[in-house]
């Protein structure tokens, strides 16, 4: 085969002309250009569309015949009662969830590591993952199944066997609901999770097991003195990360598992941002404001954790 | 059980075999019960004494659900959107990852800050509406695949595995024997980036089987909505304007609750049976993922 000189090396330093550098790889700009336009047109495309928060919006004058307000919107919506709600529930929900969520799957790859079996910690990893892959409507049609005041299988056993005169109201009082909603999204995270505090106790050397056990450190002592430093970069790596996400919200969450009786504390920001703007019809503003608000929170919030994660001395995340 | 040392079996080592073997029941039982209940006659479930054992059995309500074939009609279009999502998915995460995990690449920190950045920073619902309302794609089957193919988080973890698996010195070696960019992408890169491949066409496919929200806010023909929607619609929708049901006449012979617990498992289905086989694609993918992102 024909031999290209030696010096037309495809290593050749990045700092060369815009016209080397495309006649050398121009190969690989066009195959970029795809995804990269797919990104232009369907992430940056959607960006113009934010001035509708600065804007009163109306969808039948369009952008043209709509007038503009400044920070008007956003002064009404922090005014919003609705939209207080939804923040506060918000806040509390994403907390909620980093203190009984964040430490489960680390409790859970302790004790996986701990199991003496090799195949019954294979299978139960695979059932234990099992819940990552499945909608939240099929997580929520099973909740109902399960936990329906009048119908579902718990109070139907409960009832059966004698303990209750009546159901538990899980899923339509505002505290059983939040319990079941947190407690629910425990279970689904929680084997996905430990895969990746599994991962970072497989690569704590050996050697450091070995010679704690030699001077006769038992199971606990080699937990906490080598297991859990061992893991503590990952724990905090992803600590942060989840403190990155305080302002985010899952609507198909939220909502498979809502109902009417609980709306005080399921009124959360992905919620309001759907039924005051696409159900509504006439919040499109309002609408568009929290989702700009909640996007630059969110975007703060990340980079201030990567600030952080670097001042710790851990890799960043961007 | 390596690294448990002392090879006898503690009382602990029972209590925690204990612990994982509820936590395991947690994730099967609830199927048992949904399965033995749709296939159980209706009379035992509006007892109320279906547990984990079919009572009576009888595919009624399975036979509605084909007879009624919404259900049926929407699986076929969700495998269909999921494969056309997948396929497409894979060949443009590919198209950016390969070039942008090349270090010689000019102008690689630009294009790569330019895709990221969409995962910090979203416009958030309503602009995007806005958007794919002046590109006409609501109520199209387009609006499930196009906007959501390209992925940052999939791109970053193809990169890392390009970047780490392909060294330079062997892309080089192969350039000076004369091969061009496209062969040494298509020759020598993509068949040794098999598992990386499997791993991000399952991301794929399962985030594009499991989501639905799209359905909601983007269409409005009950023909073009996944079969997540559906289900959601079906079990889960309170007010009667929502609501969709199984046809009367097919549900004659059983009960809505039967129905929705035979609902319920037929579109569990496709993921129970595929899931213990891939399952370790995804187990690939997250530690990938986890060295950066």
């Amino acid at each position: 085969m024909f031999k290209r000189k030696q010096n037309y090396s495809i290593l050749a330093n990045t700092h060369i002309s815009w016209k080397k550098a495309l006649k050398r790889d121009w190969e690989l700009y066009l195959l970029l250009s795809v995804p990269l336009l797919l990104t232009i047109i369907f992430k940056y495309g959607a960006y113009p569309g934010l001035r509708i928060a600065f804007m009163n919006y109306l969808p039948a004058k369009g952008y043209e015949g709509s007038e503009w307000v400044g920070f008007e919107t956003f002064r009404k919506v922090f005014k919003d009662r609705d939209f207080i709600i939804a923040l506060r529930n918000s806040l509390i929900f994403n907390f909620l969830e980093v203190i009984v969520s964040f430490p489960m799957p680390i409790i859970l790859a302790l004790m996986l590591n701990e199991l003496r079996f090799a195949r019954f910690k294979k299978v139960a990893q695979t059932i234990l993952y099992l819940p990552h892959f499945l909608s939240w409507a099929i997580i929520a049609s099973i909740a109902y199944t399960l936990f329906r005041t009048e119908t579902g299988l718990i109070n139907n056993f409960l009832i059966n066997v004698g303990l209750r005169e009546e159901g538990i109201p899980f899923l339509t009082k505002n505290l059983h609901w939040a319990a079941t909603y947190l407690s629910i999204g425990v279970w689904a995270g929680m084997g996905w999770g430990s895969i990746i505090y599994l991962a970072a106790i497989n690569s704590i050397n050996e050697e450091l097991y070995e010679a704690a056990m030699i001077d006769g450190a038992g199971r606990w002592r080699r937990m906490w003195h080598i297991t859990l430093p061992g893991i503590k970069p990952t724990i905090i790596t992803l600590l942060i990360m989840t403190l990155g996400r305080l302002m985010g919200s899952n609507y198909e969450r939220l909502s498979s598992m809502g109902n009417v009786n609980v709306k005080a504390v399921q009124y959360q920001l992905a919620i309001y941002i759907y039924e005051k703007g696409l159900a509504s019809g006439s919040g499109f503003s309002k609408a568009a404001a929290v989702g700009l608000f909640q996007s630059f929170v969110g975007l703060l919030l990340v980079l201030a954790s990567d600030r952080f994660a670097k001042v710790l001395g851990e890799d960043g995340l961007i | 059980m390596k690294r448990s040392g002392i090879k006898k079996f503690t009382f602990v080592d029972f209590i925690i075999m204990l612990i994982i073997t509820i936590l395991c029941l947690t994730c099967i039982l609830p199927f048992l019960h949904i399965l033995s209940k749709s296939i159980s006659d209706s009379s035992h479930v509006l007892a109320k004494k279906i547990y984990f054992w079919p009572k009576d059995i009888n595919f009624e309500a399975y036979i509605a659900i084909f007879k009624d074939g919404q259900l049926t009609h929407s699986m076929l279009y969700s495998v269909l959107v999921t494969l056309i999502f997948t396929v497409l998915g894979v060949i443009t995460t590919v198209m950016a990852a390969w070039p942008l995990s090349r270090k010689r690449l000019k102008g690689r920190t630009v294009f790569t800050f330019i895709i990221m950045f969409t995962m910090y920073f979203g416009a958030g619902l309503i602009p995007t509406y806005l958007l794919y309302s002046n590109l006409n794609l609501l109520n199209t089957m387009w609006v499930l695949i196009l906007p959501l193919i390209f992925a940052p988080y999939n791109f970053l973890i193809m990169k890392t595995y390009f970047q780490s698996t392909v060294p330079d010195s062997l892309e080089e070696s192969a350039y000076l024997d004369g091969a061009s960019n496209t062969q040494i992408l298509l020759k020598i890169v993509l068949p040794i980036s098999k598992p990386i491949l499997a791993t991000i066409a399952l991301f794929l496919a399962v985030g594009r089987w499991n989501a639905y929200e799209d359905s909601k806010f983007f269409i409005t023909s009950k023909s073009l909505h996944m079969i997540q929607y559906l289900l959601s619609m079906m079990v889960l929708s309170v007010s009667d304007a929502e609501k969709i049901s199984i046809s009367e006449a097919s549900a004659i012979t059983t009960t809505p609750e039967v129905i929705q617990a035979a609902a319920i498992m037929f579109v569990s289905l496709p993921v129970l049976c595929i899931y213990p086989f891939v399952q370790k694609y995804f187990v690939k993918g997250v530690m990938i993922g986890a060295i950066k992102g």
